[in-house]
Formats: structure tokens, C-alpha cells, sequence
């Protein structure tokens, strides 16, 4: 598979045939995996490095569940190409950064990915739209050891996977999930949860955009801690959280539905405006404009089958997807002008809201 | 007097103070303003509070000189990145790295996933070149007895590994 080709072909995350679940976006799970007796991505020479990345490719495309994939150095790949696979949440943005001798290999359907040469030699990742840890845990799970018949892992009894961080030793093992939390932003709850969660050793960041800012109301919520638990201690700890935070979400929007029930349609009707009409739409605004028109999905002021298209929508507003649509290089006004077009476009097709059937 | 606490990564006076509870151990980092934001901390949801954490329990020590055998990796090279060199780093720095453990993760042992495969393959591996090492001593020492049995059980481990190496295909 090309890397263009990839990029054309519908991905777990943009081609989920019904997106059912209503908070959890993403489900996603990595392992951190060094080679035995080798310097670490960051310490290794230039032509250590490169022969480490080819052994792994190497065992990684050779995988059942890789073939037909890609697999490339990410020299080879331009900038536009990197974002997009940013955006996709396939490679971390530390690896575009780096400079020679990482790859990453994707398998045909995006949801198995593992880069070479990040931070540790093998960052396995595993991805599934909706909230499906036990499912991601079994893939990941078979996909490692698969992989450890053919690499030497670096590997301690005492202190379990070796990585070049001492926070990932252990199992190596982040699990994290992407859950959008419209109504614990509106009723300013937000804080209090991300409180909350840090206390229980977990981390919470805002997911799309720069880095951290919580655009769209989406937060990636993970664990932090790798040693001490078993995988499948850290997943069930974790999942019982989002459980949690799954709860408090949708008590705060049984809440504005209740209390306030205008100010939330307000808030959807003019979303659905905009995005109808709107001409210059950058890629934050675009993000919680959706997840306005996401929530209207849940409360039943649009159709359920809507979810789907929305979610698809997140993933291609962002920058680099606007600008391999459009097939060119914009400036971010340009960009904006186009963001806006195609979601003007989208809209039309939509039929209007209906409040009615929200306000039960 | 105020308490006038220091920031941990830098040493200015610390206006940032977090608190992480893990395991029901408190750990505290105190920033500085500079700190504080350029690690993101002022944004509550986008920064590694392990990260964080890392970086302010490497004070203490006075680095030493001690370099990793196995990369050339030192105590410094480590408290400037909070990264390691190599997988032998984690022997050699040790004493850096066990009071660390306590206030990053849940426990300091393993308990999850064991590479089952390539443990009990790289012990043969291991065993196999003891055993040649024997051999060799033996022929030089003239002990012929002991060098067949030598032999015999370097044939027995060779067919172990190449067992497990096809079972991999
Ligand atoms: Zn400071
Ligand atoms: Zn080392």
C-alpha cells in the first residue's frame, strides 16, 4: 500500500459505519517495546538507529495483521502527509519531528499501527471508534506477542518492559480513551473532573488542535502509572473511571435539559446556523460547532444516523485534511474559507432541527 | 516569614503548587511561574503530571561521574532529558531510579505481561554460550569426559532454540 493510497481509503476512525456510543469517541491502547541490548531511540547513533528500524519494520510488516499495510521511513513522507496522519491519531507528533531513521507501519483498515524509532524502539498501537477496551486489549495483546517471536524484547523481571522513560516502565501500557463532554464544559464542571482524575493517577488532556486546548469539548482521558499493576488492572481501573466521567456527563446533560432546556437549544440552533451558512470557519471553532450538533444527535434533535457523519467531520476539519481535500498547500485563511465550504455543504444535506422531540 | 518554597525544576520561588495522589501517596511539585507555564501546567488538562514529577524528584543526588558500561550513558546526560540511554542504564543507575519509582507508579514491581517467548529464548541463548565456554576449558584441560557431556548438551539446548525459533515462523 502507498502512502496516498492510505490516505484516500476509509479509516477506523472516519468510516465507522454507526458510531453508537454517545460519549466515548476512540478507544486506543499502546505498548512501549525497546530491543534488548540496544541503545534507545534517543541515544543511539545514526546508523545504530537505522539498523534497528529496519529489523523492526521488518518484523512488524511481516505480521499477518500488517499485510497489505504500509510501511515507510517517515523521511519519506512530506509534511501534509505527517499531519494527516497526526490527525488520524495514527503517529504521535513527536515522530514527525524526528529527523532520520523512524518509520511506521499501518495495517490496511488504520487501526493497527506501530512507529519505530519514537521515543522507544516499537510504540505498538491499537485504535477502535466507540468504547471497546476489551476488544483493543485482545488485539494489541496478540499483535505483541506475535511480535516477541521474532524481537528480543528488553525485559526485567523486576521492573518489566525497559523504556527509554521510567514512566512507561513496566507493562508499557497507556490506554486512553476520547471522550467528547459537552455538558460537563457548559455546566463549568470541567475542572472538578480533571481534579478528580489526576488524583486517581490518570491523566486528562484537551485532544484536538494545539496540543492541549480542549477544542470540541473532547478530552483524552489515560492512565499514567505502568508498574505495579497488571494490563489488565490498569484497564479495568481505568475503564471503571470513564464509567464514571461516562455518568457524570450525562446526569450534567439531563441537568440543562431541565433546568434551561433554551439556552442548550439556543446553543445547537446556532450552531446548526453557522455551519450551514458560515464562510470562514477555523479549525477550533469548526470542532466545537460539531460537538454542539453532536450533542443536539444525543438529545434526538437530529437524527441518530447523523453521529457518524459528525465524527467523520472532526477528523477532516482539521488542517491538514482541509488541505489534501482541497488538494493544495493554503494559507490558514485560505483554509478557513475552505473548512467552512465543505461544511456548509454538509449542513444542506441536513434536515433541519427538531426541538420537539428533545424537549420530552 | 511566608513559606517561601522553591521551584522544583529551576529553583526560583515556587508560585505553582500540584498535588498528585497515587496509590494513596501524596507527591507535590512546587513550580515557578516560568515553570508552571511552560510546561503547560496552567492549562488544566494538557500536561504529564508524571513527566513533571520525574523531573523534580533528579535534584537531590549530586551527579556523579558513573557512566552506563553498556552505552556510555551518564547521570547527567539523564538529568538533563529524564530519558535513559539504553536498556543496562536501569542496572547501572539503580540508586537514581528506585526512590523515583515510588512517586511515579503504583508499586516498583512487575506484575503485568511476560515476553514468555523471547525470555526463555534468550536464556538458551544464554546457556548455550556458558556451555561453549565449558567446552572449550575442557578440550584445553583435557577432560574429554566432560567435553562430550558438554557437547551433548549443546546439541540438546541448539535443538531447544531451533524448536522455538521454527515454532515463530
Ligand atoms: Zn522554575
Ligand atoms: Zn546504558
Amino acid at each position: 500500500m502507498k502512502i496516498n493510497e492510505l490516505i484516500d481509503s476509509p479509516s477506523e476512525l472516519t468510516d465507522t459505519a454507526a458510531s453508537k456510543s454517545a460519549v466515548v469517541l476512540m478507544t486506543r491502547i499502546r505498548l512501549a517495546r525497546n530491543l534488548a541490548a540496544q541503545p534507545f531511540p534517543g541515544w543511539a547513533r545514526e546508523a545504530q538507529k537505522k539498523e534497528i528500524r529496519d529489523q523492526c519494520m521488518q518484523a512488524v510488516a511481516a505480521l499477518p495483521q500488517m499485510k497489505r499495510g504500509l510501511a515507510i521511513p517517515v523521511e519519506s513522507l512530506d509534511e501534509l502527509q505527517k499531519q494527516i496522519l497526526v490527525e488520524r491519531h495514527l503517529i504521535s507528533r513527536e515522530l514527525c519531528h524526528a529527523k532520520s531513521g523512524s518509520g511506521i507501519v499501518i495495517s490496511k483498515d488504520q487501526s493497527c499501527v506501530v512507529m519505530v524509532n519514537e521515543e522507544d524502539h516499537l510504540r505498538i498501537q491499537v485504535l477502535r471508534a466507540g468504547f471497546q477496551f476489551k476488544k483493543v486489549w485482545n488485539t494489541i495483546n496478540a499483535l505483541d506477542s506475535d511480535l516477541e517471536e521474532h524481537l528480543d524484547f528488553a525485559f526485567s523481571p523486576n521492573l518489566g518492559y525497559l523504556s527509554a522513560c521510567p514512566t512507561n516502565l513496566g507493562t508499557g501500557i497507556r490506554a486512553s480513551a476520547m471522550m467528547h463532554l459537552p455538558a460537563l464544559v457548559i455546566s463549568s464542571q470541567m475542572e472538578k473532573v480533571v481534579r478528580a482524575v489526576n488524583q486517581l493517577g490518570m491523566a486528562v488532556r484537551g485532544l484536538f488542535g494545539e496540543g492541549s486546548d480542549a477544542s470540541g469539548s473532547i478530552f483524552q482521558i489515560s492512565n499514567q502509572t505502568t508498574l505495579g499493576e497488571s494490563e489488565e488492572e490498569i484497564i479495568k481501573h481505568l475503564h471503571g473511571v470513564l464509567n464514571t466521567i461516562i455518568e457524570q456527563e450525562l446526569n450534567a446533560r439531563e441537568k440543562l435539559i431541565e433546568t434551561d432546556p433554551n439556552k442548550l437549544f439556543d446553543k445547537i440552533g446556532r450552531a446548526f446556523g453557522i455551519l450551514q451558512n458560515g464562510h470562514l470557519l477555523n479549525s477550533g471553532e469548526a470542532m466545537n460547532l460539531l460537538s454542539l450538533i453532536r450533542l443536539g444527535i444525543d438529545f434526538g434533535v437530529f437524527a441518530d444516523t447523523q453521529r457518524a457523519v459528525v465524527d467523520r467531520l472532526f477528523i477532516e476539519c482539521q488542517p491538514g485534511h482541509v488541505q489534501h481535500a482541497a488538494k493544495g498547500s493554503f494559507d490558514p485563511n485560505q483554509r478557513d474559507v475552505l473548512r467552512a465550504s465543505r461544511l456548509r455543504s454538509e449542513f444542506a444535506k441536513l434536515p433541519p432541527p427538531d426541538f420537539t422531540s428533545a424537549a420530552k | 516569614m511566608a513559606n517561601s518554597l522553591k521551584c522544583d525544576l529551576c529553583s526560583k520561588p515556587a508560585t505553582v503548587h500540584l498535588t498528585q495522589i497515587v496509590n494513596s501517596k501524596i507527591h507535590k511539585v512546587d513550580l515557578c511561574e516560568a515553570c508552571a507555564q511552560a510546561k503547560g501546567v496552567t492549562d488544566p488538562s494538557g500536561f504529564s503530571l508524571a513527566d513533571l514529577l520525574l523531573k523534580a524528584s533528579l535534584n537531590p543526588e549530586p551527579a556523579g561521574d558513573a557512566k552506563c558500561s553498556a552505552c556510555g550513558f551518564t547521570q547527567q546526560d539523564f538529568k538533563k532529558t529524564g530519558r535513559f540511554g539504553c536498556p543496562e542504564c536501569y542496572s547501572h543507575f539503580s540508586r537514581l531510579l528506585d526512590p523515583m519509582l515510588d512517586s511515579m507508579h503504583k508499586g516498583s514491581a512487575h506484575t503485568g505481561k511476560i515476553p514468555q517467548k523471547a525470555v526463555t529464548r534468550r536464556s538458551l541463548y544464554e546457556r548455550l554460550t556458558q556451555l561453549e565456554t565449558e567446552l572449550d576449558q575442557a578440550i584445553k584441560a583435557e577432560r574429554y569426559e566432560d567435553a562430550a557431556r558438554y557437547r551433548d548438551e549443546i546439541t540438546q539446548v541448539r535443538q531447544a532454540a531451533g524448536r522455538k525459533e521454527e515454532a515463530g515462523k
